[in-house]
């Protein structure tokens, strides 16, 4: 075309004007921490492997997820989740089913039959765990996948700790818990049940281990001075959940008081619920707010019939009968006696009053720093004795699964450093994502899927499971809640908003570089990027 | 093929032969007749393919146009008067861009006081518009003139005005030549536009230019024009060989070889004056015509190697440079520069005002005695200018002239012999 | 919604992109092949809503039609801004004649692509609100009422904002401008008639109208896309704020946006000959203070003495557009 002069241009020619010079403020991709990452005791990449659940690419999300744990289906049942009740879209309408989707996962990796990768390479070191609880686990499944040979020795008769002995199968069935460990056996570790530690150092020694990961868990019921009479019957918690996986069941009769505030108290009662009583009364101290039990478990409890005194100890226990003392909240909320006395009907009366450690196996060892019962240990799970390292219900710490697993964790990269003469530094944490970097109006409303409940019925009368899983379709959905705080998703925002078009796409899974020729600095790709990967940063002129 | 035909219909048909591809009109006396018969060509399938775009306004015309040319279509609208001013910034537009429009001014006067009849005001304000303006002086020229003038424009890639007297022209039944198909088909070729909107090729038309370069685009307008004085001439003579006459050119002279008194003029006013030369001729006066078909490009030296042996130049035109007097004659004045030669501007035949040969001899002969007055407005009613110039000294607020006038006249009819 | 065809996503349902759809399935705009018909280099201010909704729109347009695509522009900002000799940021045929005559030029090259048998090519018309609601408006008028096959789209951003900010009849009530400036008994723009040209437009009962912003790409690129299923005279309104104009934060151009619809101060609807058939819900109904408080131009409303009784005729306008247009709080389905 003979194009007029000046009037007439060729297309596009305007990339000759590079308008990124008129920028003071630039804008940069980053990761920030989502909260749930940041909550998770275990420390797993709750977003990373949501990411792939959301695209229905299940195998992947749960090669993510059992990076850092390996039991999905049970962190699916039994997991307290710290991570929803931190999740930002709480803030929005209510958290992702964060647990629901990672016992999805199990279930299916369970169903299917999905094993883990193979180990690195044999690094030729021995490691002794003591205790086949989900601390001992999880610190052997992270020191195979390292590649050291690992040998555990536990105690009892079978594996999982208080996973098995302590929580009821109504909450874990324990196929599910088998399957979970069978997987972590596969990868070549070495169970020896039935073997207990009687002095660490001798095993050590006598296995030629290289180092050891102490997980003896909790067990020794504490027992709280109680006058009782000869015909009184009265057992502990742990006790009568650890016979509920024997040949005999515990013998507790019609009317069973359970004493105590914790889960324990309230696992106990609904087992004795379910064992045939007619009544299962929890006696507690305090208030129902102030109970250390999760509210969820006392709703789910109180739906099965279960009764709960409140404010009142026990005083006196007799032949089917207790003495019971009314107590009032001082100002502090500490409760006072009032003098006030009741009695009430009881065929059998079960302490769940917390449990201590039995660290008889400790015994001789030189450096150990024990205090209130539990062994101290550095910030690399290490104790007081170079090469013991310890964790879980052992050492100071809240007392769950999943703090046990995360423990088991953090302790095997220590391990592995150790045996190798270096010392383990993990990533730099990523800067915290708050709620008000998101923009989430990008995200239709979505509340939560809730999991389907067995009918309080048949709960008192079975053991069966009582919360269901979810199906794929709405796992699929709950994970699709997920607003991926603070890393990208390839929304495609930024690129799709530029008024400059100065974001470059790269294409699936590479995400987007900015292209600072022509970006002017609007910030309008900060302020339309739903989760918080895009800030401003003062331009270097 | 010869015919007696309205001067509209004429044009129209002539129009047709040139394959308009897009054609926008919007009804202003003198120019309806043109678009109406046009209008009838395309909906009844004569004239095909051509879109015809009954718009809500000239602006709209112009711009419609606009946007056919650049994509490539031959285009033509239609105007006078008041119309033209209402599209003037499409106008400036069209050929701002180099589109290649043809548009056929009925010339009409310019109100207010609103006035259909002829005269040239219109078109002459637009003399810097950018456009070419030719102007016919009979029928058969302006039917000539718009086939060369689509050649003309599509050659420069520049807009043509025809100009033809509204009423005079446009609504006079005359004996025509209508050329063939064949003809201008030999003659006009299909349109190859030198800029076009079109997916396969994408251009930006019409950019923002800052000083950097707008001279230089405004020069190159001018040197379009330059080069169509000599297109001009060329585009005549091939057309004389196709269609056998002599149409068009730049000016044309008659009896003007040993003139003392030339009388220069445009449009079809141009037959009365040579027929009043005519007479005087047969009476020994010394005294011819120059008639100048191209007012844009003006063409300096044609006028100027014809009135040069003259003594003196007589330049009757139909519109008022109000203020200063003549337009046309100013440029005549400016081909003469440096030439000693007595000049004299007559304004005649505003709003339509007959002018008749018994007026002109009248004004011949004043001039050949250089009685003249260098600017004379032919057959003025100086009783009833007088009297209101002299109620206007009275009384500040003396209210609307024309109004007056016209009461002192006795009249509400436009003088028309 | 007719936008989202796959049922429901919850991750990114409003965003640009999303993995979890067919590529068919997602937005112009997420496309690396996009047509980015508007180039960088353009010379917009920072934010430019005006540079956005084009892109948006025009791309849209050109993946319906292959890139069979010619438009005529008006004067404005987003022609100034996109062609400054020597550069133009346009990849596709376009045209800039007047101020006021885009609709009549577009009809012009809509009439020569009709004539030379090319009808797979098709035209837009663009222009800001001065250039469609005044200037223009006679021509877009005479080009509604013979139906030519043009889609004229309108960058609103309610005043004149190439000339400097003035006044034009798309100028909300109490908006200052240079031409009303917050000043006298009654500072800001005077509450008027009102011209909201997509209500004339369906007047005209043209195969389509429909008004978008900014704010919601994939309603906008539907009503694009859905506007060149038709043959004949086509309109959509798109609001598009002017951070300089406006008085806002460059990165708002978007937030402010979807506020005038969330507000309800700007209808977000589509009708087909001359009858509504949708509108866009709003998800969550603010108050107008939320639309009005971020932007310098009603400053003057937010004072030591807050105008209550000038909010709360805006308040009003912004009811009766949610009862007249039925933009009514969607119950979320799942
Ligand atoms: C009734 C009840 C319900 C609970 N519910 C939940 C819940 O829902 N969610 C949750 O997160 N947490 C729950 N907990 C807490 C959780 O079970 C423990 O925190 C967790 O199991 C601790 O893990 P661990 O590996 O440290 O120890 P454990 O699980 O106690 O495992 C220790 C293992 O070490 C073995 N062992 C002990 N001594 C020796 C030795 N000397 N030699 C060899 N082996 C030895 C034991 O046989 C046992 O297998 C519950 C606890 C109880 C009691
Ligand atoms: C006939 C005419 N009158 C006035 C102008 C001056 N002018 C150019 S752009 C413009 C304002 C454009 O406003 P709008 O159409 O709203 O577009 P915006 O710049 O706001 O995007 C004006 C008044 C002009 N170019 N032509
Ligand atoms: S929304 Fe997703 S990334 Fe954000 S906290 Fe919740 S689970 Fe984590
Ligand atoms: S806007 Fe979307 S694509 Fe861009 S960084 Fe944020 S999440 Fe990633
Ligand atoms: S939206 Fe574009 S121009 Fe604005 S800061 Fe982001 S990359 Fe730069
Ligand atoms: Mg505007």
């Amino acid at each position: 075309m003979d194009k007029p002069f000046a009037i007439t241009l060729d297309p596009g020619s305007s990339l000759a004007n590079h308008t990124g010079s008129w920028r003071t403020k630039k804008p940069v991709y980053l990761d920030r921490l989502p909260p749930c990452n940041n909550a998770c005791p275990a420390g797993e990449n709750i977003q990373g492997w949501l990411f792939h659940a959301e695209s229905g690419d299940y195998e992947k999300a749960w090669r993510v997820l059992t990076l850092d744990n390996p039991f999905p289906s049970i962190m699916g049942r039994v997991c307290y989740h710290p991570c929803e009740s931190a999740c930002n879209r709480g803030q929005l309408d209510s958290p992702v089913g964060i647990n629901s989707v990672e016992r999805f996962l199990g279930d299916e990796a369970i169903k299917r039959g999905w094993k883990f990768d193979a180990p690195a390479a044999s690094t030729g070191k021995e490691v002794l765990i003591v205790g086949a609880g989900p601390s001992g686990l999880s610190a052997a499944y992270h020191l195979a996948r390292l590649g050291h040979s690992v040998e555990i020795h536990d105690a009892g008769p079978l594996s999982g700790g208080m996973m098995r002995f302590g929580i009821p199968k109504y909450r874990l069935p324990r196929d599910v818990l088998d399957a979970e460990v069978a997987r972590i056996l596969k990868l070549g570790v070495t169970l020896k049940l039935n073997t207990k530690v009687a002095n660490i150092e001798d095993s050590m020694r006598a296995g030629n281990f290289d180092a050891a990961f102490l997980a003896v868990g909790a067990h020794i019921g504490k027992r709280a001075f109680i006058p009782a009479g000869d015909a009184a019957h009265i057992v502990d918690a742990i006790s009568v959940l650890r016979s509920m996986e024997g040949e005999d069941k515990p013998m507790l009769g019609r009317r069973v008081v359970v004493y105590g505030g914790g889960n324990t108290a309230i696992d106990v009662a609904r087992t004795a619920k379910r064992l045939g009583a007619t009544d299962a009364i929890i006696v507690y101290r305090r208030t129902r707010e102030k109970m250390p039990a999760h509210d969820f478990e006392v709703e789910e409890a109180l739906q099965e019939g279960i009764m709960i005194k409140w404010l009142s100890t026990i005083k006196q226990a007799d032949e089917g009968m207790l003495t019971l003392e009314k107590m009032k909240l001082d100002d502090k909320g500490f409760p006072q006696p009032t003098g006030e006395f009741e009695t009430m009907a009881a065929d059998s009366l079960v302490l769940a009053l917390g449990q201590d450690v039995d660290l008889s196996l400790l015994q001789g060892v030189s450096g150990l720093e024990i205090s209130d019962g539990v062994v101290k240990v550095g910030p690399n799970m290490m104790t007081g004795h170079q090469g013991i390292f310890a964790g879980g219900d052992m050492v100071p710490s809240e007392r769950t699964v999943t703090v046990g697993v995360g423990h088991g964790k953090k302790a095997a990269r220590h391990i592995d450093a150790w045996l190798r003469n270096t010392t383990y530094e993990p990533a730099a944490k990523h800067e915290p994502v708050d709620f008000k970097m998101l923009n989430t109006w990008y995200y239709s409303d979505a509340p939560k899927t809730l999991r389907p409940m067995l009918d309080a019925i048949r709960r008192q009368s079975s053991f069966d499971e009582v919360q269901g899983g979810l199906d794929e379709t709405n796992a699929l959905f709950e994970a699709r809640r997920c607003l991926s705080c603070g890393n990208c998703f390839e929304c495609d925002n930024c690129y799709g908003v530029c008024p400059d078009n100065a974001v470059i796409k790269l294409g699936p899974g590479k995400r987007f570089l900015f292209n600072y020729d022509y970006c002017k600095g609007c910030g309008m790709c900060v302020a339309e990027c739903p989760c918080g990967a895009i800030k401003m940063v003062a331009e270097d002129i | 093929m010869l015919k007696q035909i309205e001067g509209s219909r004429a044009v129209a048909e002539a129009i047709a032969l040139c394959r308009p591809e897009v054609i926008c009109a919007y009804p202003i006396s003198p120019q309806t007749h043109i678009v109406e018969a046009l209008g009838e060509m395309v909906k009844s399938e004569k004239l095909a393919p051509c879109e015809f775009i009954n718009v809500e306004s000239e602006f709209a015309a112009m711009s419609v146009a606009i946007g056919a040319s650049a994509t490539g279509a031959r285009a033509y609208t239609a105007t006078a008067s008041q119309g033209l001013l209402f599209m003037v910034e499409a106008v400036y537009n069209a050929s701002g861009l180099g589109l290649p429009i043809v548009m056929t001014v009925a010339n009409r006067a310019i109100g207010a006081p609103i006035n259909i009849w002829n005269d040239h005001s219109d078109s002459l304000s637009q003399r810097d518009s950018g456009w070419m303006q030719l102007f016919a002086e009979t029928n058969q020229e302006a039917l000539d003139l718009h086939i060369q003038a689509f050649k003309l424009a599509e050659e420069l890639s520049l807009p043509v005005m025809v100009c033809m007297d509204g009423f005079i022209l446009t609504h006079a039944y005359e004996q025509v030549d209508m050329p063939t198909q064949q003809q201008v088909d030999a003659y006009l070729q299909p349109y190859e536009p030198r800029q076009v909107l079109d997916p396969r090729e994408p251009v930006s038309i019409g950019a923002m230019v800052g000083p950097e370069a707008f001279m230089e685009v405004r020069y190159l307008a001018h040197a379009k024009q330059m080069q169509a004085l000599e297109r001009i001439p060329q585009l005549a003579a091939e057309f004389k060989q196709i269609f056998g006459r002599d149409t068009g050119g730049l000016v044309h002279t008659y009896r003007a070889e040993d003139a003392e008194t030339i009388v220069v003029a445009m449009g079809s006013v141009l037959g009365t004056i040579k027929d009043t030369v005519d007479e005087m001729r047969d009476d020994g006066h010394k005294i011819g015509v120059l008639g100048i078909t191209s007012f844009r490009p003006f063409p300096l030296a044609q006028v100027r190697a014809a009135l040069q042996n003259a003594k003196r130049v007589v330049v009757l035109e139909k519109s008022l440079a109000v203020g200063i007097g003549g337009i046309l004659s100013t440029d005549v004045r400016m081909a003469l520069s440096g030439l000693q030669l007595h000049g004299y501007t007559v304004v005649a035949g505003l709003g339509g005002r007959a002018i008749t040969r018994k007026s002109l001899h009248k004004l011949f002969r004043e001039a050949q005695q250089d009685t003249l007055q260098q600017l004379t407005f032919l057959d003025l009613d100086w009783d009833v200018v007088n009297k209101q110039l002299a109620r206007e000294r009275a009384v500040r607020r003396s209210g609307p002239a024309a109004e007056n006038m016209l009461r002192d006249i006795g009249t509400v009819a436009s003088k028309i012999a | 919604m007719p936008f989202q065809p796959i049922k429901f996503y919850q991750t990114g349902t409003f965003t640009v992109g999303n993995r979890l759809l067919k590529p068919e399935d997602r937005s112009v705009q997420s496309h690396r092949d996009r047509s980015n018909a508007i180039n960088s280099g353009h010379r917009a201010c920072q934010g430019c809503g005006e540079a956005l909704g084009a892109r948006y729109a025009l791309d849209a347009a050109m993946e319906a039609t292959g890139s069979q695509l010619i438009a005529a522009n008006a004067t404005g900002c987003l022609e100034v801004f996109t062609t400054p000799y020597p550069e133009t940021s346009w990849q596709l045929p376009w045209m800039h004649s007047l101020f006021g005559n885009a609709a009549a030029v577009a009809t012009g090259i809509a009439a020569a692509l009709k004539v030379k048998g090319r009808s797979e090519v098709r035209v837009v018309a663009q222009g800001g609100d001065g250039g469609t609601t005044d200037i223009g408006f006679g021509c877009l008028s005479g080009m509604f009422e013979r139906n030519d096959d043009v889609l004229y789209i309108c960058y609103d951003n309610e005043a004149y904002m190439n000339t400097g900010v003035q006044r034009s009849s798309a100028t909300p009530p109490a908006a200052r401008t240079a031409t009303t400036m917050p000043v006298g008994p009654n500072p800001g723009n005077e509450f008027g008639q009102g011209k909201f040209v997509p209500a004339i437009a369906m007047a005209h009962e043209i195969p389509y109208v429909a008004t978008a912003t900014v704010a919601d790409l994939r309603d906008l690129e539907a009503k694009v896309k859905r506007a060149m299923e038709f043959r004949g005279a086509r309109y959509i309104h798109i609001l598009v704020p002017c951070p300089l104009g406006w008085g806002t934060a460059s990165h708002d151009t978007i937030h402010i946006a979807r506020l005038a619809h969330e507000t309800g101060l700007f209808p977000v609807f589509e009708a087909e000959h001359g009858v509504q058939v949708s509108a866009l819900p709003i998800r969550k109904q603010l108050p107008v203070e939320e639309y009005l408080k971020p932007q310098k131009r009603f400053a003057h409303l937010f004072g030591a003495k807050p105008k209550l009784d000038v909010i709360a005729r805006i308040q009003e306008r912004a009811d009766r557009n949610i009862r007249k247009y039925g933009m009514v709080q969607r119950e979320e389905v799942l």
